[in-house]
């Protein structure tokens, strides 16, 4: 297990370092798709409820692993050859990252549209009827109070999606379980190069959820 | 105070919610300085026909002036309407993410652009009203159920409006708390604000207010002074509802 540390720890950190690159790309563009969506869900209108479900329910009913060579083959494959536009290709992190915004982002429309109809409807009756538009009560009063709510269930989701991540592997990015795989293929000592990948996604989540508890407690009101 | 503009006219106004017919036709007007009380059995559509006034439900037919302006009008602007119209909730919604100055803050800040001084100042005066000085940092989840329903109504007073709402606003609280929110209610009838209160507190609707109606099916029954209403009711659904509750 030494060997394994001493002569391919830097690259293990290396594909650390691409997963945990690849997981906030996916995140940062899912907290946008998320919080659009989300928002979508609880409009008054109609068409977009409608717009924010056939999403979600899109991406819900598709495994990753196929969304994921949808992405990274087939769209390609659609722009350059069955409409012969060309041109395009699609980098492994740019294919793997928008797949991961869109799970993840499907995932946390759902979250953001439960974490908003939890906000009791008198806090926003409230708010209207001091004259502020929709869109300030939801901002100023609802949102804050529905983001407390959501907090563990969004950081169960980055942990997921963290995780999800090694599904990448199937397009080639060099994340962490590829290079895992290369290890494994040169050394043959599997059981140690597992376990150390184990290890390190474990703490890296370990590290996670404190910053997460942390933030909670910061949240709460009136605890300063 | 000039007492004989009207401050809400309200005519054949119906509100149906699916199937269900809550309000009937109601027509009503209100003038400037008069406390109209609402009283009536539950699900006679009162908190309702309360809610329809600042369009926190949308009418289904008739016509709603506050003020002159006709906010069943879809191109009435209503946020500005509400600015002058407060409202108290039974359940006093207060902003549970914000302190009890920045509850009152809110409003005037967004939408008044007032600068942050001046509107804290104000609220502070507001709070010194209600005798909650001393609650000024506090979080709504600190404050008894009275208090809350004083920050609410503080909160409702800091836009200056012309109209206050009252949706049961002591139904919610412990019986020795209902008598602080009547007091600041009764104040604020003194100094000539426009009120209209649903509420079952029938010491309450005697002594303060300028007139009562006795609604009931989404219909108003009967209405006129207190000593009308509560003394000789005619219509007989009047007296058997005051025969209950009093």
């Amino acid at each position: 297990m030494l060997r394994i540390i001493s002569t391919f720890g830097r690259l293990l950190l290396t594909a650390m370092g691409q997963t945990l690159l690849l997981a906030l790309y996916g995140l940062f563009f899912a907290c946008i798709i998320g919080m659009i969506v989300g928002i979508m869900s609880v409009l008054r209108s109609r068409a977009c409820r409608f717009v924010a479900a056939v999403f979600v329910n899109l991406i819900r009913g598709v495994p990753m692993i196929v969304l994921a060579y949808f992405i990274f083959f087939g769209v390609p494959y659609l722009w350059n050859t069955i409409l012969g536009v060309g041109g395009m290709t699609l980098s492994a992190l740019h294919a793997g990252s928008i797949c991961l915004a869109l799970n993840c982002g499907a995932y946390m429309a759902e979250i953001i549209r439960a974490g908003i109809e939890s906000v009791d409807v008198g806090q926003m009756e409230a708010a209207r009827s001091l004259g502020l538009p929709w869109w300030r009560a939801m901002h100023r009063v609802v949102l804050p109070q529905a983001i407390r709510t959501m907090i563990p269930s969004i950081i169960n989701q980055f942990i997921i999606t963290l995780k999800d991540t090694s599904i990448l592997s199937v397009i080639g990015f060099p994340e962490l379980v590829n290079t895992a795989k290369n290890v494994v293929a040169a050394t043959f000592m599997s059981f140690q190069t597992w376990a150390i990948v184990g290890l390190m996604y474990l703490i890296v989540i370990l590290l996670l959820q404190r910053a997460a508890k942390v933030l909670e407690r910061r949240l709460k009101y009136g605890a300063q | 105070m000039e007492r004989n503009r009207i401050a809400i006219h309200v005519s054949h106004l119906k509100k149906s919610f699916k199937q269900l017919e809550v309000l009937k036709d109601i027509s009503v007007d209100v003038k400037e300085g008069e406390v109209v009380v609402i009283i009536g059995p539950s699900g006679s559509g009162k908190s309702t026909f309360l809610r329809c006034l600042n369009r926190l439900e949308e009418a289904s037919g008739g016509e709603i002036m506050i003020d002159g302006i006709d906010i069943t009008d879809k191109r009435c602007d209503i946020n500005k309407v509400r600015e002058r119209v407060g409202m108290v909730f039974q359940h006093f919604n207060l902003f549970n993410n914000m302190s009890v100055l920045r509850n009152l803050m809110l409003a005037p800040v967004d939408l008044k652009k007032q600068d942050r001084e001046t509107a804290r100042k104000d609220a502070l005066a507001m709070l010194a009203r209600v005798g909650l000085s001393d609650k000024a940092d506090a979080y709504p989840h600190q404050l008894s159920g009275g208090q809350k329903q004083r920050v609410a109504i503080a909160r409702a007073l800091c836009m200056r409006p012309d109209i206050m709402l009252f949706d049961e606003p002591t139904s919610a609280l412990d019986p020795e708390m209902v008598g602080e929110v009547l007091e600041v209610m009764r104040h604020l009838a003194h100094i000539g604000m426009t009120m209209v209160v649903v509420t079952h507190e029938m010491g309450f609707a005697r002594e303060v207010g300028d007139r009562v109606l006795f609604m009931d099916d989404g219909l108003i029954l009967e209405e006129g002074v207190p000593e009308e209403i509560f003394g000789s009711p005619t219509n007989p659904r009047t007296r058997d509802f005051l025969n209950k509750v009093l």
